[in-house]
């Protein structure tokens, strides 16, 4: 059996542009080398402004994704406010950091704009919560190697919402392309102020 | 302390029996070292961390805080020196409040090294504390198993021989503040360039009697040449296939509020059967 | 858990990083192992363009976490006539296990200086890369740990590039990276190269987008590619560094390039 990150497959990837951010992940959903799903999205929204990828076990990732929309919850009855996206990030380090002796197998990202500032904010994690805070973009999943050479070279500083969009899908879908466990197909988060755009990419089927 | 919760460790652990490798955690490669000086302490740390042989982030803080008059570098498991110096520095802010002292370094480092030794070494923690107190000046290394060290000048992580070598070379007693800062930037910069685990930038703490003061990418030897082209695409270049926009202003339509007051229709809630 | 916070070469043998050590054998096992290998780390990469073909290669040594040296080529001319290889057409690269690189060079370097002296000719780029296929293949059992890349220009003058496993089996390819960080560096040429994954904007809706056709790039474009993988590569792989080493192969021979990678 091989590692639990690489069973079902799966690729994120987030990134910072002009008073926007994008965040991105592929469909597929797969046993080793056989694909059971080319619909399983692994971009989670908690809020107008806060989006969490998750990549890894797909058991997993159905579990924490839901453990979080509890947390989520909880804290904006308790609160009587939405969470912001850099206390959404603590409370993912600190939920994971606490099965640090039996780690949920996921490399979550976290997207999202300041809600009072609208300041772009994203980082990563890896299975037991250590935040890797980037001002660049965060990757993860199975292709993070192909991802890290294609946004180390396709990423700019300041991109407006729609180069943005460009940018960050060509990085994922040619990333994809290289990984036999990742993607059949993406969607694409582009966050920015007023509006979310969502958007399905076409990508190879093989 | 709430603790660990194991609830996950028994399906992992059959996982791992039959063959499955452990969760590559992020590891802070890392050179990190410290070293006393008349009046003070300094410590300093490179700014990588590492996934096997892949940079996760080029510009993390491997210096944590404590207290402000106590400072740790962290080696090892990122996430392990990270929660592992918020727990003791919370613990010292408590147990400075209750005690009305200012924290110590010996009870900082007799306290990581409590916690980290309970845990066997599976909290893999390896650090450098440093601290002025009323006591005086220190400098302490706590090792993941709970050992400790107390020594003028320290190096810890994959690129501590490569800092030692500068400071047996070049250390003597009595230096300067400058002196000081000089020779722990000097021993990062060796980290950084011939151990693969350290690079990028030279973090630095010098704490005295009077003030601490962090100083975050002292050196940046390591900046990123400018790229030769850019690579911005077309507006269109990328088939979409669906597309779903969400306007703030719309976002009123997925919603439904209903107003109800206080004294409005309804019968009273029955409070007694 | 991987914990590096203490030098490798303190707590025994190095490892190549992706075949670390198993951590414990069944209990009374002994085994007695011979490690012939190492991973030498570094990162290579071949463009082939009209009339030209570039080989490119980071000049680091690695072993473990340290560096063994800063200058330490993996491109070669191979098939001169004379001591330093003034007159050679063709470049091989190599990634992998640094001695078996070296090896592999100089049998193939041999190789191609009897073939001259034999026939009167230098050795064609299709011939050359057969007789590597060939050269691979004959330690299918005990192979040269190495990857190695074959670049020059073919009977029509087109720029050529033939991308070998450690074991012999090869293709003709227009681009290809090697080595530790070829996951980085491919999907990259795949983008910039073959223009993959991109349309031409406004061609047509949906399923009806026409894809972007792809055009030989000119020898300035292909140069600007590589050093901007490169870099890309050095920031996000610690194996790979120090020095950029190229050579570009035209009609007029090959002409070598050196530019300074981040040394961290």
């Amino acid at each position: 059996m091989s590692s639990p990150f690489s069973i079902n497959g799966g690729a994120c990837v987030a990134m910072v542009g002009k008073d926007c951010v994008a965040i991105a992940c592929d469909l597929r959903l797969g046993l080793q080398a056989l694909t059971v799903s080319n619909n399983f999205p692994k971009v989670f929204q908690y809020g107008e402004h806060v989006f969490l990828g998750l990549t890894g076990l797909a058991t997993d990732v159905a579990t924490v994704s839901d453990l979080f929309r509890y947390k989520v919850n909880m804290y904006r009855l308790r609160e009587e406010r939405a969470i912001a996206p850099r206390t959404f990030a603590n409370l993912v380090s600190s939920s994971l950091y606490e099965r640090r002796f039996g780690p949920y197998f996921v490399s979550p990202v976290v997207a999202g704009l300041d809600p009072k500032t609208g300041e772009p904010f994203i980082c990563g994690f890896d299975s037991i919560g250590c935040i890797d805070f980037a001002k660049d973009f965060i990757v993860s999943g199975t292709a993070s190697d192909q991802l890290f050479g294609m946004c180390e070279s396709l990423w700019e500083p300041n991109l407006p919402a729609e180069d943005l969009f460009e940018t960050i899908s060509q990085a994922l879908l040619n990333a994809v392309d290289r990984d036999a466990l990742s993607g059949w197909g993406a969607h694409v988060y582009i966050i920015e102020k007023d509006k979310v755009t969502k958007r399905l990419l076409k990508g190879r089927q093989d | 302390m709430p603790g660990f919760d194991f609830s996950n460790y028994n399906r992992n652990a059959a996982l791992h029996a039959r063959g499955v490798p452990l969760p590559k955690a992020t590891s802070t490669g890392t050179t990190i070292v410290g070293c006393i000086y008349d009046g003070g302490v300094v410590i300093a740390a490179d700014t990588r961390a590492t996934s096997g042989p892949i940079v996760a982030d080029k510009n993390c803080e491997k210096l944590h805080y404590i207290s402000p008059n106590i400072w740790c570098a962290g080696a090892g498991t990122a996430a392990d020196t990270e929660f592992t110096t918020a727990l003791i520095s919370s613990q010292l802010e408590l147990h400075s409040l209750s005690t009305g002292r200012k924290p110590r370094v010996v009870t900082c480092m007799t306290l990581l090294k409590q916690h980290l030794f309970r845990y066997q070494g599976y909290i893999g923690a390896y650090l450098v504390v440093a601290g002025v107190d009323p006591t005086g000046t220190h400098l302490f290394t706590v090792h993941a198993h709970g050992s400790t060290d107390k020594l003028p000048y320290v190096t810890m992580g994959s690129g501590s021989l490569a800092a030692m070598s500068v400071f047996e070379t070049q250390w003597r007693p009595n230096l300067t503040q400058e002196d000081a800062v000089k020779l722990c930037s000097d021993a990062i910069l060796s980290g950084i360039f011939n151990d693969l685990g350290s690079g990028s930038n030279v973090d630095v703490a010098i704490i005295t009697k009077e003030k601490t003061t962090l100083k975050r990418n002292y050196i940046k030897p390591n900046e990123r040449t400018q790229k030769l082209k850019s690579y911005k695409f077309a507006r269109g270049t990328t088939n979409v296939l669906n597309e779903k926009i969400i306007h703030k202003a719309d976002l009123g339509n997925f919603v439904t509020v209903e107003e109800i007051s206080v004294t409005g229709p309804g019968d009273k809630m029955e409070v007694d059967a | 858990m991987a914990m590096f916070s203490q030098n490798p070469t303190m707590n025994g043998p190095n490892y190549s990083f992706s075949d670390t050590p198993r951590a414990a054998a069944p209990e009374g096992a002994r085994e007695h192992r011979f490690d012939p290998y190492t991973d030498n780390g570094g990162s290579t990469l071949a463009i082939a363009g009209a009339d030209f073909t570039i080989m490119a290669g980071d000049t680091r040594l690695t072993s473990g976490y340290s560096i063994n040296s800063r200058y330490h080529p993996k491109v070669f001319k191979i098939g001169g006539t004379t001591a330093d290889q003034s007159d050679a057409t063709i470049a091989l690269s190599v990634v992998g296990f640094a001695a078996d690189g070296e090896a592999l060079k100089e049998r193939l370097d041999a190789i191609c200086k009897m073939y001259q002296y034999r026939h009167g000719k230098p050795m064609s780029v299709k011939a050359c890369a057969q007789r590597l296929s060939t050269v691979l293949y004959q330690k299918r059992f005990f192979p040269y740990y190495a990857y190695a890349i074959l670049g020059g220009l073919d009977e029509e003058g087109k720029g050529a590039v033939y991308s070998y496993d450690p074991v012999g089996s090869y293709e003709r390819e227009q681009c290809r990276a090697g080595g530790a960080a070829a996951s980085l560096i491919m999907p990259f040429l795949d983008n910039q190269v073959n223009f993959k994954n991109q349309y031409i904007p406004g061609s047509g809706e949906g399923h009806a987008l026409q894809e972007r056709e792809r055009k030989p790039l000119s020898r300035n474009e292909v140069e600007t590619l590589v050093k901007d993988a490169f870099d890309g590569a050095v920031e996000r792989h610690i194996e790979v560094g120090d020095g950029l080493q190229m050579m570009i192969i035209t009609k007029d021979g090959i002409q070598e390039v050196t530019l300074p990678l981040k040394r961290d």
